[in-house]
């Protein structure tokens, strides 16, 4: 068996499963944010508009909350919907609940890491589709809706069809300009936008297990785009330094069998990989940064759950540093913690000295609700996942997808750029 | 919804592929869960209109992979609050496939990529779930759908995913 059927087979006490098979598996952890939260809430209070009771959920300490999408509030109905969420988890008990100007929070996929939300081996399901990005710590890591999300609160499980799993090998040694961005963006413009669709997308090779905790999350991040349930990566001793780091927690983490069977296996040289753009209006449109060069931009973003990372910061500060930007550009650390580290290690201080906004962790501009949104016909650069008609403002505005080191390269030139062909610090 | 009945409706034909959620219920509009507010903005982004043609009963026609991108539940709950009664197309990106199951809001119905191309906008279908087969009453002809896998029938039967009652 694969890891991922491992870890299936062990969450719904079988002795083994196989690809195709239809299981109820037990859950060690679930989130919910302040769109999913709200979206959960109602599923309750209809369900309790049906006369039934729901006096506790299953299990108050395996739930953690966040919000991420509408915070800072940007209007009133964004409020109430952050209020609603502070009510609910006061009346079950949830502690987990980390709530925007008081401490630590931040996007939900980037909390799940620095806070340790999720420990390898686990079953691990949240309301929000980029949950595949916590499998790169060796869990199953999958999205649900408001529905399955109300049903794990109520009963502590959800079906799975256990995945076929593609094992993609990444091999050689990665190039200092090249980040996992690119490397997950070329697997998804090879596979297409449906090429992992209800399977499991597993990596492997020796850059894999060369690449730091935060890279790897970034190529589980995006096994979304290609329709994955779920990305995973076999836990090892990154893995185990990074958790040592944050809690101690115990865990018992599980490996594939050394015999397990993959749908398909991809090997990549990664070697030969050079910085890959996505083009409107699909992560699976990706052309060379090279073949872009020059194309016009209004603004480059760098943010969100993929590409805000401190690690994600520092490659940007590199191409930024003793620079002025040609664009408009803003900064969004993922996290209250990674904004803070970034701060102490004099990031902060060079984006602004770049001309670029420094903003609050959120959501916001990633899906088009708010805190800079594109305007009709304008055209940004941006180290975030999507790229669909609208998702980051007006439905004619176009947006390119790439590694946090081409959007910093692109925001010096104004326009896009091969990392190779700029300066970096 | 019962998943033994026959279903009638009027086409709605958009053929594309990879129509993603952000195209069926845009970003801004996330912060909305009042259910009647939001089918008035379904498919907002590929035809501002789609609201209003759509009459009750109704299907939805598409390509491939569809709703893709996001798990927002936002998008098969504006659906069927047109009206919607099922979408027919040759793929389903996954957790829009669930939702629309789990919350038991539309009929998720796989058919061959031939009947997606014989069928046009406007078409008369019926759609007998019992012998997993579409009848194109306008156009006199059929095509089959691929039957539910078992648990996926049986949550549609139950009204739901909490409808349903799961034997240990
Ligand atoms: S940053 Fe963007 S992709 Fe990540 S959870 Fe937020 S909206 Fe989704």
């Amino acid at each position: 068996m694969t890891i991922t059927e491992k870890i299936l087979a062990r969450a719904s006490a079988k002795t083994s499963v196989s690809p195709g098979d239809v299981i109820f598996a037990k859950v060690d952890k679930v989130m919910m944010h302040d769109v999913s939260g709200p979206g959960v809430i109602k599923v309750f209070s209809e369900w309790e508009k049906k006369g039934k009771r729901l006096e506790r959920i299953w299990n108050p300490d395996r739930v953690w909350v966040t919000e991420d999408h509408f915070v800072p509030a940007a209007d009133r109905v964004s409020a109430e919907n952050v209020i609603t969420l502070s009510n609910f988890t006061k009346k079950y008990g949830i502690t987990r609940h980390f709530k925007y100007g008081m401490g630590q929070y931040g996007i939900c996929h980037t909390l799940s890491h620095e806070e340790a939300m999720v420990l390898p081996g686990e079953v691990y399901v949240g309301g929000d589709s980029h949950t595949n990005t916590t499998g790169a710590m060796g869990a199953f890591a999958a999205g649900l809706g408001h529905t399955d999300v109300a049903y794990v609160l109520m009963n502590g499980k959800i079906w799975f069809r256990v995945p076929e799993t593609m094992l993609f090998r990444l091999e050689g040694t990665k190039p200092d300009y090249v980040m996992a961005k690119d490397i997950i963006l070329k697997i998804i413009g090879d596979i297409g936008t449906d090429g992992a669709n209800y399977k499991a997308m597993q990596f492997t090779g020796s850059v894999t297990k060369s690449l730091s905790m935060e890279e790897r999350l970034t190529l589980t991040n995006m096994t979304t785009e290609a329709g994955a349930k779920n990305g995973i990566i076999e836990p090892d001793e990154t893995t185990y330094n990074y958790l040592a780091e944050r809690t101690d927690a115990a865990y018992t983490p599980v490996m594939g069998d050394q015999d397990a069977a993959y749908s398909e296996v991809f090997t990549y040289e990664i070697n030969r990989l050079e910085p890959i753009v996505a083009k409107p209006f699909s992560p699976g449109n990706i052309a060379a940064a090279r073949e872009l060069a020059g194309t016009e931009i209004d603004k480059a973003y760098i943010g969100s759950c993929t590409g805000a990372k401190i690690e994600d910061l520092r490659q940007a500060a590199r191409f930024l540093k003793g620079r002025k930007v040609k664009v408009r550009t803003e900064v969004l650390p993922a996290a209250q913690s990674i904004y803070m580290k970034a701060m102490k290690e004099g990031l902060i201080n060079i984006f602004m000295e770049a001309g670029a906004v420094v903003g609050p962790p959120t959501c916001g501009a990633c899906c088009g609700a708010h805190m800079g949104v594109l305007a009709k016909g304008e055209v940004c650069i941006s180290t975030t996942n999507r790229n669909f008609p609208g998702r980051m403002g007006h439905v004619e505005s176009q947006t390119y997808l790439a590694s946090p080191i081409v959007v910093a390269a692109s925001a010096v030139a104004g326009k896009i750029t091969d990392p190779r062909d700029a300066k970096a610090n | 919804m019962k998943s033994k009945e026959k279903l009638k409706g009027r086409v709605h034909k958009y053929d594309r592929d990879n129509i993603d959620t952000d195209v069926i219920i845009p970003g801004p509009y996330l912060k909305i869960h009042d259910h009647a507010e939001l089918a008035k903005h379904a498919m907002e982004g590929l035809d501002p209109k789609f609201a209003q043609k759509v009459s009750k009963g109704d299907f939805l026609v598409v390509g491939s992979n569809f709703g893709c991108g996001s798990s927002r539940e936002h998008a098969p709950i504006a659906l069927s609050q047109t009206g919607i009664r099922a979408i027919l197309a040759t793929s389903f990106a996954r957790i829009f496939y669930r939702n629309a199951v789990d919350g038991g809001y539309l009929l998720p119905i796989e058919v061959e990529k031939s009947a997606v191309t014989r069928i046009s906008d406007g078409d008369e279908l019926e759609i007998d779930l019992e012998r997993n087969e579409i009848t194109n009453l306008t156009k006199s002809e059929s095509y089959p759908m691929k039957p539910f896998p078992e648990l996926v029938a049986k949550i549609i039967e139950a009204g739901g995913l909490l409808n349903y009652k799961h034997e240990e």
